[in-house]
């Protein structure tokens, strides 16, 4: 059993104030100037921390009221009110959705995993991974307790090639080569968002995150420079065949990434040619013929397939398939080809909360990239306007490489921990055993017809309610 | 003319909001213009505007119908001194499963005892499947019961089924308090609680947290839970009560353990959890003696020689094989098998299981339904539900589906005035007063308030399902038990 793996956080302050849900408006005519304000009741001091007279009606949009209305229901006026921050709706897109930040937000803040009371509040399913359910054990099967450090839930995995068996000789001594694998204790590998107010000190700040996580960070070669020359160990450059210079690979880099072409087996060779030991990683678009692609890469020895799909979790080519569905197929197929032992999977688009790394595994990843929750971490909020040529509201590029750090270790240790409860339910002690358990896992599409395909006949003259 | 045979529900008495601006849906305005006529104080059938002292005033806004009014205040007015518009801060309240639409509504029949007037909805929320897009539905050519008398229809439920020495228990709706602890809610909250099933002739539930004095007025309306922590689980709480539950797991953390903050444990939860003041609690997952059916009937066996009349109930969540679950505990030997769905559940839990771990409640009770059936044991269990129960329609559905009565939770603590602000478990726990052991906090409830609050909501839930089974044509809540053919599914349609 290795050493016990941990993530150490600790709470990193904002930058910038986040933006809320909603705010509080409150207005000064027909106040009465009670003696005792409900401002002053209020149970959480809200109204003492904003740093303002509580005496002056002012409107406030921030993230201390924590919404339990007492202060609205109780003024004698009915002078303070709630209502929507217009800002917070405004924040993302349909997949980076206002909720989904805000999360990412405070994860990265406190590293510590979101909880909350209540229930659970939101939608039945949705599309994508909100569409699986989880599996835990009762009664016949242990659940595993990790969380609270009972017991050890392994979340590390491998890249490379495993063997399918070993051979010894005679005095037992392991005959032949034994191929070396990349090993890194959980299935998470950060990758450069697409887009971000991004300078050289966020790049740095990432690359120590990924350090201090004993993982590694897949950047474009280019962006690779002096400052980051001895952190080759936990870089995974991302070539373009034949335009960068080999070269320029950093000597202490283990893996290194390139994007599919037909010529791929010519394009390895030079690179083995180069430094022999390299892990190669092939990049596959999530799109049609993925399959195919994915079974010469294993069939021609490749033993690490990155499958990629679109930023909203979607396939490359069809915005109506989503990610974990490519998955399924991929892995699927190299299972019945009986291959897939002899490759690594790596998964990567719009996974954007904890659950996500549980649910691609189990649809067949090995491991996933995690893109935009690492820029999202430095309080992006999805603006796009970098996109446009405009200025970033929260200054991303101004931070220093320790905050960047701190933030995405923060980030990535909540994530683990979620990583680890949904094990624990499970009751799986390690991540490797994880992948393609979709007997473990429930799908919308099956349980939803099987419980009420039958309830659809409605004849003439029938009331609902 | 009714039945002296039946049980004699409680009285509904109005019980009004503890805060001085209830939440509605609309808001009237009253400019200075007002002649104080008292023209709207007469049109008014809800009572919005009041006169007092020769003036008139708009004193509950909430209980306006707004646009939907039939014969609205504002066009009376001689001298247009009033609008009416949607209240911005009704549109900051709710969720996907409670809509402000049913907070509101429960809110109302809170209140008054009766289902919401027009304008609210209260049956559904808008979490697009499930419940909220399952529809009762009723054909016209089926009996109409018109002229029966609701005393006639029968929504009781017999809990223990199996031909066994234990007690004989009716609860008088289908409908029981679930586990809510001492720790996690005041006292004040858990004998409202329990005093509004005993008036109205069902349960209450301890939840994993001892079993305060207070309640042992109320013992024969209560269910002692023993549950992974044991906490303050003693021979003579198992013994005082006649329902004993066993809490495998919850389902809004799945798989994990429960986890009270150390804010919460105050002296006197302390003390009866037998801890530490101030350090967090953890409640472990799962009950580290139960790897098999054949442990968790040495599990029932020990309640049954502890208190041999005790009814069991099996709490547990919904995983792949929920079913199986159900079938082992009939073969343990308990007499409930009470399922938890994950949208219920008022303590902390973590968000991602909350959201992802174990199967919706819609999905596990028609399958155990079927299960218990071809396993030939269907009549001798008693399947609770649980889990977001939210509306009279959801017990009524989750019937259709195949359970045999329900349990709830939060649906109390929103009688009780629970805005859903998910904040139960920080710093000193809900700031109005529900969930929380601060004992300031706690004093902005009084237990005749609670109780009555309650019981005014059960009582409009037991006339809406009254209402439900009459136009079904259905004279007992038994016939409902399973009956799918009774359900539309909008996405199946």
């Amino acid at each position: 059993m290795p050493s016990k793996y941990m993530i150490h956080t600790k709470t990193v302050t904002n930058r910038f104030q986040p933006v809320s849900k909603s705010g509080i408006i409150a207005w000064e005519e027909g106040c009465l100037k009670c003696a005792v304000c409900v401002k002053k009741r209020c149970v959480y001091n809200v109204y003492d921390k904003r740093g303002i007279d509580s005496r002056h009606m002012i409107e406030s949009i921030d993230n201390l009221c924590m919404n339990c209305y007492r202060c609205v229901q109780n003024c004698p006026k009915e002078l303070i009110h709630k209502s929507l921050n217009p800002e917070f709706n405004a924040m993302g897109d349909s997949h980076w959705s206002p909720p989904i930040i805000v999360r990412l937000w405070n994860q990265s803040q406190t590293g510590k995993i979101p909880v909350s009371g209540a229930g659970y509040p939101g939608p039945f399913s949705g599309p994508g991974f909100d569409s699986m359910w989880t599996d835990m054990s009762e009664i016949v099967r242990p659940t595993r307790d990790g969380i609270h450090g009972r017991e050890y839930i392994s979340t590390a995995v491998d890249m490379g090639k495993t063997p399918e068996h070993l051979m010894f000789n005679g005095s037992d001594t392991l005959e032949g080569e034994v191929p070396s694998i990349i090993d890194i204790p959980l299935p998470i590998i950060l990758k450069m968002p697409s887009f971000g107010t991004i300078s050289p000190n966020t790049i740095k700040g990432w690359a120590m995150g990924a350090r201090r996580l004993g993982t590694l960070i897949a950047l474009p070669m280019e962006k690779i420079d002096s400052a980051l020359e001895d952190m080759g160990g936990c870089l995974m450059p991302l070539v373009l065949p034949r335009g960068t210079s080999i070269g320029n690979i950093p000597k202490n880099a283990k893996i290194i990434e390139i994007p599919w072409t037909e010529e791929w087996q010519g394009v390895v060779e030079d690179i083995k040619g180069y430094i022999p030991n390299l892990f190669v990683s092939v990049r596959i678009p999530m799109a049609e013929g993925m399959e195919e692609k994915a079974l010469s890469l294993a069939r021609g020895g490749i033993s690490i397939i990155h499958l990629e799909g679109s930023s909203m979790s979607r396939f490359m080519d069809d915005n109506t398939r989503n990610l974990k569905d490519g998955i399924r197929l991929v892995h699927m197929k190299l299972v019945e080809e009986n291959i897939r032992d002899g490759v690594t999977l790596l998964a990567s688009g719009g996974l954007a909360m904890a659950e996500h790394v549980a649910k691609a595994i189990i649809c067949g990843a090995d491991t996933v990239f995690v893109d935009f929750p690492i820029l999202i971490a430095l309080e992006c909020r999805m603006c796009r306007r970098c996109t446009k040529g405009l200025s970033c509201p929260v200054e991303i590029d101004t931070a220093s490489p320790g905050w960047v750090a701190s933030r995405v270790v923060n980030l990535i240790g909540a994530w683990h921990n979620q990583l680890i409860e949904v094990m624990g339910a499970m009751g799986i002690r390690d991540a490797r055993r994880l992948r393609g358990e979709v007997g473990r896992a429930m799908f919308f599409e099956d349980m939803d017809r099987a419980a009420f395909e039958s309830m659809g006949q409605v004849e003439e003259g029938c009331e609902l309610e | 003319m009714s039945n002296p045979n039946v049980f004699q529900f409680p009285e509904a008495v109005r019980t009004r909001s503890r805060f001085r601006n209830p939440i509605g849906k609309f808001r009237v305005n009253r400019t200075g213009d007002c002649i104080a006529c008292g023209k709207c104080v007469e049109i008014c059938p809800y009572g919005v505007h009041v006169k007092r002292r020769g003036q008139v005033f708009v004193e509950n806004n909430y209980l306006c119908l707004g646009t939907g009014c039939p014969e609205p205040c504002y066009k009376a007015c001689p001298v247009q001194a009033l609008s009416v518009r949607r209240n911005p801060v009704f549109d900051t309240l709710g969720d996907f499963r409670w809509t402000n639409e049913l907070l509101a509504g429960t809110w109302y029949m809170a209140e008054f005892g009766e289902r919401p007037l027009a304008g609210l909805e209260y049956k559904v929320g808008n979490s697009g499947g499930g419940f909220d897009k399952l529809r009762l539905i009723f054909k016209g050519t089926r009996s109409c019961l018109e002229d029966i008398t609701d005393d006639d229809i029968d929504v009781s439920l017999e809990l223990n089924r199996r031909d066994d020495n234990a007690h004989r228990i009716r609860i008088e709706i289908p409908v029981y308090g679930g586990g809510m602890s001492y720790g996690s809610v005041s006292v004040t909250t858990m004998v409202s609680r329990a005093r509004a099933a005993a008036a109205l002739g069902t349960f209450s539930c301890t939840g994993e947290g001892g079993y305060p004095d207070e309640l042992k007025p109320y013992d024969d309306h209560m269910i002692t839970q023993v549950a992974t922590g044991l906490f303050g689980v003693k021979e003579e709480t198992i013994q005082r009560v006649k329902i004993v539950e066993f809490k495998y797991a919850q389902g809004a953390k799945p798989g994990l353990g429960g986890h009270l903050l150390g804010d919460k444990v105050t002296p006197g939860v302390a003390r009866m959890r037998e801890a530490v003041v101030g350090y967090p609690l953890f409640s472990p997952f799962p009950f580290h003696s139960v790897y098999s059916v054949e442990d968790h009937k040495k599990h029932v066996d020990w309640i049954k020689a502890i208190n041999p009349k005790a009814l069991v109930s099996v709490k547990v969540s919904t995983p792949t094989d929920v079913d199986m679950v159900a079938v082992g505990s009939y073969y343990a030997g308990a007499h409930i098998i009470h399922l938890d769905g994950s949208y219920g559940g008022t303590g902390a839990a973590p968000d991602i299981a909350k959201k992802n771990i174990a199967m919706p409640i819609e999905y596990a009770v028609p399958k155990v339904h079927r299960f218990l059936q071809e396993e030939g044991v269907r009549d001798k269990m008693t399947v609770i539900a649980s889990g977001g129960i939210r509306t009279p329609h959801d017990v009524a559905k989750i019937i259709a589906l195949g359970a045999d009565g329900v349990c709830i939770g939060t649906a109390d603590l929103v009688a009780l005035e629970c805005v859903r602000c998910q904040n139960c478990e920080s710093g000193r726990g809900c700031a109005r007063g529900i969930a929380t052991t601060d004992p300031e906090l706690s004093e902005l409830m009084n237990i005749e308030w609670g109780t009555q609050r309650i019981i005014n909501m059960y009582l409009a839930w037991l006339r809406e399902l009254i209402r439900i089974l009459k136009k079904l044509g259905m004279k007992s809540i038994k016939e409902l038990v399973g009956r799918t053919d009774c359900l539309i599914h909008l996405d199946y349609m």
